[in-house]
């Protein structure tokens, strides 16, 4: 009853294959800084985490040292970039058979560098048999870890960590996976883990929970009893077996009882009286297909009863459920979750886990790494090393399937800084960042995939050319362009592999591609040359501005702000512009911009709204380097510091296409203070304050953002949010509901979006929204 | 409902006689003492071929969710189909909670005792509107035995005496019919139900001679059966039947207390058939008469005589209508009280093949009232309910009497094919809980398929000699000992058949063990779920009954076992010695209650 963390003696254990050969260094990547590992084995996977230091670059700005007349030199740069080598921490996890475990030890033996670990957390039910083999092969103390202790660990991390982690299973619709957003308090649920049998907890904190039951009829039941009846060996085979099977031929329904007339007893005709009643009756063969689908009905539904009673019991809502019998096999999630609608009469939400799979070994690892305080940092799933979630239907992708049935990866990033929720959200349970769901809109899937297909090779080219020194930049630019290709393709056939598909995954899985293949930041001479274009046309731009009367100067501000938008390398249609027209700029950018009334046009009352009492803080959250920043954004800023506003210009902490990053802002700022007096003395003063949002994605996602920022606006009382550009106010937090007055403006760079929206090429967004009282 | 469908066809009417019978304890039921010889038998037919014997009636449904929806009843009324059905479930309401078993302290929520003059008197009180009238096919009183059918403005012709309503003779209210589903969690009383409908006393109504276009020697065969009666009690024989999705449950009452004059006046075909059935054990190759089972001298509709029950595999079912109308059993004008979900599929087979009209019974009714009854009268002087002494020591653990004298609220478990659980809180308030499709059925098909056995009686001989521990995979097998971090013994059963995951285990294990693993796992599954739900309803009785006990020491003992461990000592496991067949004794008490009605 007891079983957990996938677990269960399987019969491919037992023979280990030392004949294979492994892709290992894509498999068992980072090793040599491996430190901390955790193994959790099952009955069939061995699922191996290790904790690594990953070097690679960045691009680092720093400023020059300036006299002041610098500033009059027209070629040279505003600031030094350069890139620089820097370490960061990421878990891995692979997951494989364990038929694989003596050559993968092996391989870790041979590559591992010299590390002062000296212990290895173990779980799962099979860890004890391997105990003498692991211990030999890697020189490590196996150290055995509560199984049910490290599931509930690594249940919960994942559920704060990994957005989209939890998905409901719906019948028919396509794709059958719905995502849930991460809801701030993930306690108290109940977690029903399938391995050889049941158990049934319940999670109430981060280390409080309870055994509350189980039962014995679980995924070894299947297996066992299903190898037993149809003479397949292979769990999957009989899942498969099963997904063809027809279990009424076995099962004896209500109406094979009450007769075909009379099937609507109040008791649906088609509902299973009793498992297998025909069998004993019918004196002829049953078909392998029909006598697994029986059996995986039997077993479902008595797991989703079960379930459903006790939560009942314990008035909870919410089952995850996890463990090697679920893991990822539509069908049986079809299943559970019918059962569990159908005993709870929809009261309870069955849950699934796009890493179920790997919660043993998170928590293991977990376990060992307490002194490291992981729970405090925030950590990312990297889109670039891991693999996704499999395919739902085994034939549409049997590649796919097979290869994650070998080897699986899942990698983490850890971000240096915990993330948390804006404390302006109106309601952070229900905050869904992005606008649309690719997963659900077919037509606009297509649409991006396709876009991010036809982009790649700019950012192919983009990439070589931001490393002109590099004499391997284009192989890896190469690299980069097959592993991001491949990614696409993956989604383009199961849009649910990380999560629900939207704009801002595309976008971040391209990045997070760049990074891996060392192109930390090919926009980086772009940006540093258009910062020092934009810098030097400052001065010019504000002299225009002060000329201009107070309602014409915030018509003229809030038009800058949206011409500077227009620069963004991200947009398809800009970026052509801006590599063939060098001499694109401000103005030209202006007079791209759709006249008024624009698309969404709240700018009347917002000029109604600025006539009133300044604002005290303005969260702002900026988009692009150069003009967008410098000539847009910034005069924005010193008129609101002018009015008494206190601002905090908030900028991306890593770099993402031609976004200003903080460190960029840093200098910006720096050297707009020194042009400016008004920028200057709210700097001194701390009115302007420049903070990094803790992300690295040309989108937002309010609902993960630097504790410091959180902090900051607290602690100032922001009661303004201005969210800029079409990744962060369109793509995503375009439906954002807050708590204090938001500007939510944007240019659409995208003719196709534009058309969904019902403008054109180059319409405005000009978003301004009061909350209800 | 009482039909005859005699030669000329079309005469309808039934056959009770009014009356004096409106008695208060005297015609309660009783156990009465002797008259027990046995009369010599005369063969029979056979009654069906190949079957297996198995568990009782399909009333586990997997949908615990279906409990609390339309019955048979609406669905009936709602489909606009067989009308008369509709007509006649809805004239069973009763008045109040009925059923009065003698020697049984009232009970049940409303407090009030239950008289026959307490009802009589609502009943002149509150004349329902289906008092008003006429009951078509009354059964006349006096003794008239002829007349014509009248029937209900509306009411189809075939279905002639369907209005009828709940009167007490002999001593008998009339069971609830629909007592209130609650489909809502938690108990609820009773009260909410529909206002009752009213008992129209025959007494007070017009009686319409029965239909007569038969023979004069029939007619006057017939009077004197009817006469014979002298009290308002249906005719020869006494059936109740309930036919499940494996195994048909048959009750018959052998009346001992046959007078000479009516032991001449009896029919042939009513002699054949009681001759055959009492003084066989065995009918065809799979009907079986449970003789320790027999209740001996009992008072049943005021009349002596002993109770037989009789079992035999559903696929029988249409070899055992085929003698129906081979032994032309219509002629009986007797009703067929069935239940189960047979009764609804085999109803037109009735009616077309034996021309015999069914009258269906809610399963879970009869269930009830069955236990109820029988529990009431006993096991031939001893108790009928049982539990298990020291249920978690093998040694000490023992079979010891319990009264069930006070039995609400109880969780009941009915293991047939299926498993239906249902929270009883008095004798007409109760509600379907939930249910598993994981029963009795699916023990003997998974053995037959593991196996290659053929009947139940076969599949626990072998589970007798197993061991499931070779099978299943433990709690030590995995953690080698006990899991302690959550109290669990390294001799649970972690995996059911989780060894068979590997297959050279596959290949060393003995069919004898396949059996016991099998069988241990569906009754713990069983025992989960019933503790479940025994929690959740709060209750702290739970009892089993349904074939899936029949012969299965070993299953009682697990349940009992259960009950005690997993709930500490809080929670007791109950058994019935008549396991299987209360469903059926249900549906025989159905056969007086519409006498009554009439």
């Amino acid at each position: 009853m007891a079983e957990c963390g996938a677990s269960g003696s399987g019969s491919s254990g037992d023979s280990l294959d030392k004949s294979i050969t492994l892709p290992p260094d894509e498999i068992f990547r980072n090793l040599e800084n491996a430190k901390r590992f955790a193994i959790d084995i099952g009955g069939s996977l061995t699922k191996l985490a290790y904790y690594s230091t990953v070097q690679h670059k960045v691009a680092r700005v720093r400023s020059f040292d300036y006299s002041g007349k610098d500033t009059e030199q027209d070629h040279e740069p505003p600031y030094e970039v350069s890139v620089q080598e820097e370490v960061t921490a990421r878990l891995h996890f692979v997951k494989f058979e364990n038929t694989y475990i003596e050559a993968c030890l092996d391989f870790i033996k041979d590559h591992l560098v010299s590390t002062e670990t000296k212990v290895i957390q173990a779980t799962g039910g099979g860890a004890y048999r391997f105990k003498d083999l692991i211990e030999e092969k890697l020189q490590l103390r196996v150290d055995k870890e509560d199984v049910m202790t490290c599931l509930i660990k690594g249940c919960n991390f994942v559920l704060k960590n990994i957005p989209h982690e939890a998905f409901v299973y719906q019948k028919d619709s396509d794709p059958e996976f719905r995502f849930q957003t991460n809801h701030p308090n993930i306690f108290p649920y109940l977690l029903v883990n399938i391995g050889s049998g049941v158990s049934i907890v319940k999670v109430e904190t981060e280390d409080r929970f309870e055994w509350i039951g189980g039962s014995s009829i679980g995924g070894g039941t299947f297996w066992g009893l299903g190898a037993l009846l149809t003479k397949t060996k292979k769990f999957d085979e009989l899942l498969h077996l099963a997904s063809k099977g027809q279990h009424r031929n076995v099962d004896m329904l209500v109406q094979d009882i009450y007769g075909g007339a009379h099937q609507t007893l109040g008791l649906g005709g088609s509902l299973i009286a009793s498992s297998f009643g025909k069998s004993a009756m019918a004196d002829r063969e049953f078909s392998k297909e029909d006598m697994a689908k029986s059996l995986l009905h039997m077993i479902s539904n008595d797991i989703g009863q079960l379930a459903c009673l006790y939560a009942r019991l314990h008035a909870l809502d919410r089952v995850y459920f996890g463990g090697f019998f679920i893991r990822g096999h539509p069908v049986t999630m079809r299943t559970i979750t019918y059962s569990i609608n159908f005993f709870s009469k929809g009261e309870v939400q069955a849950l699934f886990l796009r890493h179920e799979g790997y919660l043993g070994a998170i928590g293991a690892f977990l376990k060992g790494a307490e002194q490291d305080n992981p729970n405090q940092y925030s950590w990312g799933e990297n889109y670039a090393g891991s693999s996704g979630l499999m395919s739902s239907s085994p034939e549409l992708c049997p590649t796919q399937r097979a290869r994650s049935g070998t080897f699986d990866l899942l990698e983490m990033d850890r971000l240096e800084r915990p993330l948390v929720n804006l404390p302006l959200l109106l309601d952070p349970s229900s905050y869904v960042p992005d606008t649309v769901d690719l997963t659900d809109d077919a037509p606009a899937r297509k649409y991006w995939l396709t876009c991010f297909e036809e982009a790649l090779d700019g950012v192919v080219k983009r990439a070589v050319a931001s490393q002109p020194g590099s004499a391997d930049a284009a192989e890896r630019a190469e690299k980069f362009r097959q592993k991001y290709w491949g990614k696409l393709q993956t989604l383009r056939h199961q849009p649910f592999a990380y999560g629900t598909l939207t704009v801002r995954s595309l976008l971040d899985t391209r990045e997070h591609c760049l990074n891996e293949f060392n192109f930390p930041d090919p926009y980086s001479k772009v940006k540093q040359k258009e910062n020092g274009v934009a810098l030097k046309c400052f001065p010019r731009v504000i002299r225009c501005l002060d000329a201009l009367g107070w309602e014409e100067r915030q018509l003229a501000l809030v038009k800058g702000l949206l011409a500077g938008n227009v620069f963004d390398w991200g947009a398809k249609a800009v970026s052509d512009v801006l590599e063939s027209d060098p001499q694109f700029g401000f103005e030209e950018a202006k007079m791209k911009l759709q006249e008024r009334p624009w698309l969404v046009d709240s700018y009347s009352k917002w000029l109604q709204r600025l006539k009133g009492p300044p604002h005290k803080c303005a969260l702002i959250f900026a988009d692009n380097s150069g003009i967008d920043v410098i000539l847009g954004v910034f005069p924005f800023v010193r008129e609101l510091l002018s009015r008494g506003t206190e601002v905090i210009l908030a900028c991306n902490s890593g770099p993402a296409l031609n976004d200003v990053t903080y460190c960029e802002s840093l200098i910006v700022a720096e050297r707009i203070a020194a042009m400016d007096p008004v920028v200057h003395s709210a700097l001194r003063e701390e009115r302007l304050l420049l903070t990094q949002t803790g992300s690295s994605s040309p989108c937002l996602d309010l609902s993960r953002l630097d504790k410091g920022l959180a902090v900051l606006v607290r602690e100032r009382g922001a009661d303004l949010v201005v969210i800029e550009g079409m990744g962060r106010a369109v793509h995503t937090n375009y439906h954002a509901a807050l708590r204090c007055e938001s500007l939510k403006l944007a240019v659409i760079k995208n003719s196709w979006l534009a058309e969904r929206l019902g403008g054109r090429l180059f319409s405005v967004i000009f978003k301004y929204e009061v909350p209800a009282e | 409902m009482l039909k005859l469908v005699g030669g000329g066809g079309g005469q309808h009417w039934a056959c009770s006689v009014a009356g004096t019978g409106l008695g208060g304890k005297e015609a309660a039921f009783e156990v009465a003492r002797p008259g027990d010889q046995r009369e010599a038998g005369c063969g029979g037919p056979g009654w069906g071929s190949a079957g297996i014997p198995d568990s009782a009636q399909g009333a586990g449904m997997l949908p615990a969710g279906a409990a609390g929806r339309a019955r048979g009843r609406q669905s009936a009324e709602e489909r606009g189909e067989p009308v008369g059905e509709g007509e006649e479930r809805r004239a069973r309401h009763p008045p109040a909670p009925a059923l009065r078993l003698l020697n049984r302290k009232p009970q049940g929520g409303s407090g009030e005792i239950k008289t026959p003059e307490n009802d009589l008197q609502r009943g002149r009180l509150n004349p329902g509107p289906r008092a008003a009238a006429p009951a078509p096919g009354m059964g006349d009183r006096g003794g008239r035995p002829e007349h014509s059918a009248t029937h209900a403005p509306g009411a189809p012709a075939d279905t002639g005496a369907a209005a009828v309503n709940g009167l007490l003779h002999n001593g008998f209210h009339p069971p609830p019919v629909q007592p209130p589903r609650l489909c809502n969690r938690g108990p609820a009383g009773g009260g909410e139900a529909a206002p009752p409908r009213l008992p129209l006393l025959p007494e007070l109504q017009p009686q319409p001679p029965p239909p007569q276009h038969d023979s004069p020697a029939k007619k006057c065969r017939l009077r004197r059966r009817m006469d014979s009666g002298r009290k308002n009690r249906p005719p020869f024989p006494w059936f109740g039947m309930d036919i499940g999705g494996t195994l048909v449950k048959l009750v018959y009452f052998e009346p001992k207390d046959i007078t000479a004059e009516e032991e001449q006046e009896e029919v042939e075909n009513l002699k054949s058939i009681r001759k055959y059935l009492t003084s066989n054990t065995a009918y065809g190759k799979t009907g079986i008469r449970d003789v320790h089972l027999e209740l001996k001298n009992l008072t049943m509709c005021g009349r002596k005589g002993n109770l037989h029950f009789i079992r035999f595999p559903s696929c029988a079912m249409h070899r055992f209508i085929q003698m129906g109308s081979e032994k032309n059993f219509s002629s009986l004008h007797t009703t067929l009280c069935a239940t189960g979900g047979g009764a609804f599929k085999f109803e037109k087979d009735f009616r077309m093949i034996a021309d015999l009209q069914l009258h269906k019974l809610d399963e879970l009714d009869c269930l009830i009232q069955g236990l109820l009854y029988v529990d009431s009268v006993g096991f031939n002087g001893k108790p009928e309910c049982y539990y298990f002494e020291n249920p978690t020591n093998p040694d000490l653990c023992q079979k010891k009497p319990y009264c069930l004298d006070n039995p609400y609220p109880m969780l009941l478990v009915n293991m047939g094919s299926g498993v239906s659980i249902l929270a009883v809180y008095s004798k007409d308030n109760y509600k379907r809980v939930t249910g598993t499709s994981l029963g009795g059925g699916t023990f003997l098909g998974l053995c037959c398929l593991l196996t290659g056995c053929e009947t139940f009686e076969e599949a626990l001989e072998m589970a007798a000699k197993g061991d499931s521990t070779n099978v299943d995979k433990l709690v030590k097998d995995i953690y080698g000992g006990d899991y302690e971090r959550f109290g669990l013994q390294g001799s649970a059963v972690a995996s059911s058949f989780g060894n068979m995951m590997s297959k050279e285990k596959r290949d060393s294990i003995s069919k004898e063990d396949l059996a016991r693993a099998t069988l241990v796992t569906i009754t713990n599954n069983i025992g989960s779920i019933a503790r479940m739900c025994a929690l959740n309803e709060n209750i702290d009785r739970v009892v089993f009954v349904g074939n899936f006990l029949r012969i299965n020491m070993v299953s009682m003992k697990l349940l009992a076992y259960a009950m005690d461990f997993w709930s500490k000592g809080q929670l007791k496991a109950l058994f019935l010695e008549h396991e299987g067949y209360f469903g059926a004794v249900g549906a025989l008490l159905e056969l007086f209650k519409m006498t009554d009605d009439q």
